[in-house]
């Protein structure tokens, strides 16, 4: 239910950006459809993308439209010929002609090779270096990984992405270019992007589990724990690390939902063919149902993500299975 | 309730001095909370020197001293410098991307715009945006945090779930495509000037749950608090209670948090014109000088380095000048 609303939400919000907004600086639903076709339409093309958004209804009705496109599928008229779209229906991209839904699935796999390489490198690194920083708190260790992780939440990946191209693979050329394109590509040429992309959020992680161990591992169930004569290892795996794994998992859950639907920067810096990079083309050519598209895709992944990381609360935090 | 113990006399006034005998009084005068903090700020070398760099570069980004700089080395940002370029190449002549006493950080492969005051000239756009937005989220976030952890019940509710909402939405998405809908003139402004307030707003509208969610929980907690039932009790409005009673007590992590808030909008700043839809060339911008460089960092690999320094050393002096503020101002979380 909270799903379908959020979803609900963003995709109104979306649709209010593109049509609210320019109607509130009077731009008329002519100049809009012109605006969505490109540089030079003929009559008939406007015709057809102002009855396809029903440009001259209220913004509510197309949003109904839309929105009914999506669960129940649509034919619509280009001007041309009848075009059967069936459900779900994200309508028809202005500038290839090709139905948006299958220009996302082609485009998926690259992105979801960089989500889930990166995902697995910093959820591995993030955590285990906040777990040892928490656990010899003001060493040596702890200050230099911390001292690393604050500069890594300073560095964007356009700035370690274009380094590392320029050193890494041009000037040393220690790795190849990167290129992928789908499934049948090699991932591992994807490792630059894995590993600035990882950079980044492994500095964001290790920075919250080592705040969220300090915290646990100070609770009186920690030297009930101990006074029972568990072994430390079991103490900081099981009672202390997956106490803190709890809060972690909502923000991973955002963040790889996020990922999953465009890692739009990353997916620029290296030129992947992502979801992320159909929905920038998408905006720099006004291609509107491109990018609505893409932007229902990234909430539906946000909130998939989110009900997985609902469920493996009960794995990890047993307290919300009871409840 | 122990009654208070009545000391009278000559014996009140005594007592201290007994107590302190040979201390300096001046030593032990009372510290309000502000100048305890100061003072282990000021231990704090880290931060300080962060600080210290900090309003130097806001200092050379004032309109007046950015142009005396550039005059005296560098020259206008905009200037083509066609000698120091290779005609074939486009790369910079000379080592270093043609780093020189003249042009310190190198020019511009392609055109010979000098590195130096373009990267001036951008940290005035970086900061401007990173300051005010920053500014929009913190009034945003106060003030609907405030209300939501005050009031509770259905308006709670309401602001929490929104703020939910918020931080699900893909903002990056969005910002784009606002950018991007909006016509070249709107309001009254054009050109840069637009873009800079429609960056502003963005930024600030779409990061506001991060401090609306940490005003909100410290206002729960302090709702319980006695001084809030002592106000009520001698009659005072909620409206007073709010901003007269409770917001005093917010300032430490509003500040804080506006702070770490700042280097972050900055960086969707440089996103934003990394990706194209931020400051419109010709006017300098970091995010956009590295856009630039996804074409050129082969021939020029410099003009990779010199924006994305710039990026990174002024959203890591906000960070750690930011951390300083918050392990002065809150030594537990240390």
């Amino acid at each position: 239910m909270g799903a379908v609303g959020l979803l609900l939400i963003i995709s109104a919000v979306t649709f209010g950006i593109f049509f609210l907004v320019p109607k509130a600086a009077g731009v008329t639903s002519d100049d809009l459809a012109a605006r969505f076709a490109g540089k030079t339409p003929d009559a008939a093309t406007l015709e057809a993308i102002k009855d396809r958004f029903a440009l001259d209804e209220p913004v509510p009705v197309q949003y109904g439209k839309y929105i009914k496109s999506i669960v129940a599928g649509d034919t619509y008229d280009t001007g041309v010929e009848t075009i059967d779209c069936p459900a779900p229906c994200l309508g028809y991209s202005f500038r290839t002609n090709q139905p948006v839904f299958d220009e996302i699935v082609d485009r998926a796999p690259v992105t979801f090779m960089i989500a889930i390489g990166a995902a697995v490198l910093w959820l591995l690194a993030g955590i285990t270096i906040g777990v040892v920083s928490a656990l010899r708190r003001g060493s040596v260790i702890d200050r230099v990984s911390m001292g690393i992780a604050l500069a890594g939440v300073s560095l964007p990946v356009f700035f370690t992405g274009l380094l590392s191209l320029a050193f890494v693979v041009h000037r040393w050329q220690l790795l190849p270019e990167v290129n992928y394109r789908g499934f049948s590509d090699n991932p591992f040429s994807l490792l630059l992007p894995w590993i600035c992309l990882a950079f980044l959020y492994a500095a964001l992680y290790a920075r919250l589990t080592r705040a969220g161990m300090l915290e646990t591992m100070n609770e009186d169930y920690i030297r009930t724990a101990r006074a029972k004569g568990l072994p430390e290892r079991t103490v900081v795996v099981k009672h202390g690390l997956r106490a803190t794994l709890t809060p972690i998992m909502t923000v991973f859950g955002l963040d790889f939902g996020l990922l999953l639907g465009g890692a739009i920067i990353t997916e620029r810096t290296f030129s992947l063919p992502g979801i992320g990079q159909l929905a920038l083309d998408g905006i720099y050519q006004s291609d509107l149902p491109v990018v609505l598209g893409a932007t229902m895709v990234v909430a539906l992944f946000v909130v998939l993500a989110n009900l997985i990381v609902d469920i493996l609360y009960g794995v990890v935090d047993p307290r919300v299975r009871h409840s | 309730m122990t009654a208070p113990i009545e000391v009278t006399g000559s014996e009140a006034e005594a007592q201290p001095d007994a107590v302190l005998k040979g201390v300096d009084r001046k030593a032990i005068q009372g510290r309000s909370l502000g100048q305890i903090a100061w003072m282990r700020l000021k231990r704090d070398k880290i931060a300080i020197s962060s600080a210290v760099f900090l309003v130097v570069l806001i200092i050379v980004s004032l309109p007046g001293v950015t142009g005396l700089i550039t005059g005296l080395v560098g020259g206008s940002p905009n200037k083509f410098n066609m000698p120091l370029v290779d005609a074939t190449l486009g790369g910079p002549i000379g080592k270093l991307g043609g780093m020189s006493l003249d042009h310190p950080f190198g020019v511009e492969p392609i055109n010979g715009r000098d590195l130096f005051s373009r990267i001036l000239y951008g940290a005035r756009v970086s900061l401007l945006i990173g300051v005010l937005a920053t500014l929009v989220s913190v009034v945003i976030g106060t003030v609907l945090g405030i209300v939501a952890g005050f009031f509770g019940g259905w308006v709670d509710t309401l602001i929490a779930r929104t703020m939910d909402v918020f931080l699900a939405f893909p903002l990056v998405l969005f910002a784009i495509s606002l950018v991007g809908v909006i016509p070249s003139g709107f309001a009254g402004l054009e050109g840069n000037g637009l873009r800079i307030a429609i960056l502003v707003f963005i930024i600030g509208f779409f990061n506001w749950p991060y401090i609306g969610r940490i005003v909100r929980g410290q206002t729960m907690s302090l709702r319980e608090r006695e001084f809030v039932d002592a106000s009520r009790s001698m009659g005072a409005k909620p409206g007073y209670i709010l901003f007269r009673e409770i917001l005093p007590n917010l300032y430490a992590p509003i500040l804080v948090y506006a702070t770490l808030l700042i280097p972050t909008n900055i960086l969707f700043e440089a996103a934003l014109s990394f990706l194209g839809v931020g400051i419109n060339p010709p006017d300098p911008s970091w995010g956009g000088m590295l856009s630039q460089a996804t074409e050129l960092y082969s021939v020029a690999p410099h003009f990779v380095i010199v924006p994305g320094l710039a990026i990174f050393v002024t959203v890591l002096a906000f960070n750690l000048f930011g951390d300083g503020l918050r392990d002065a101002l809150d030594p537990r979380t240390r």
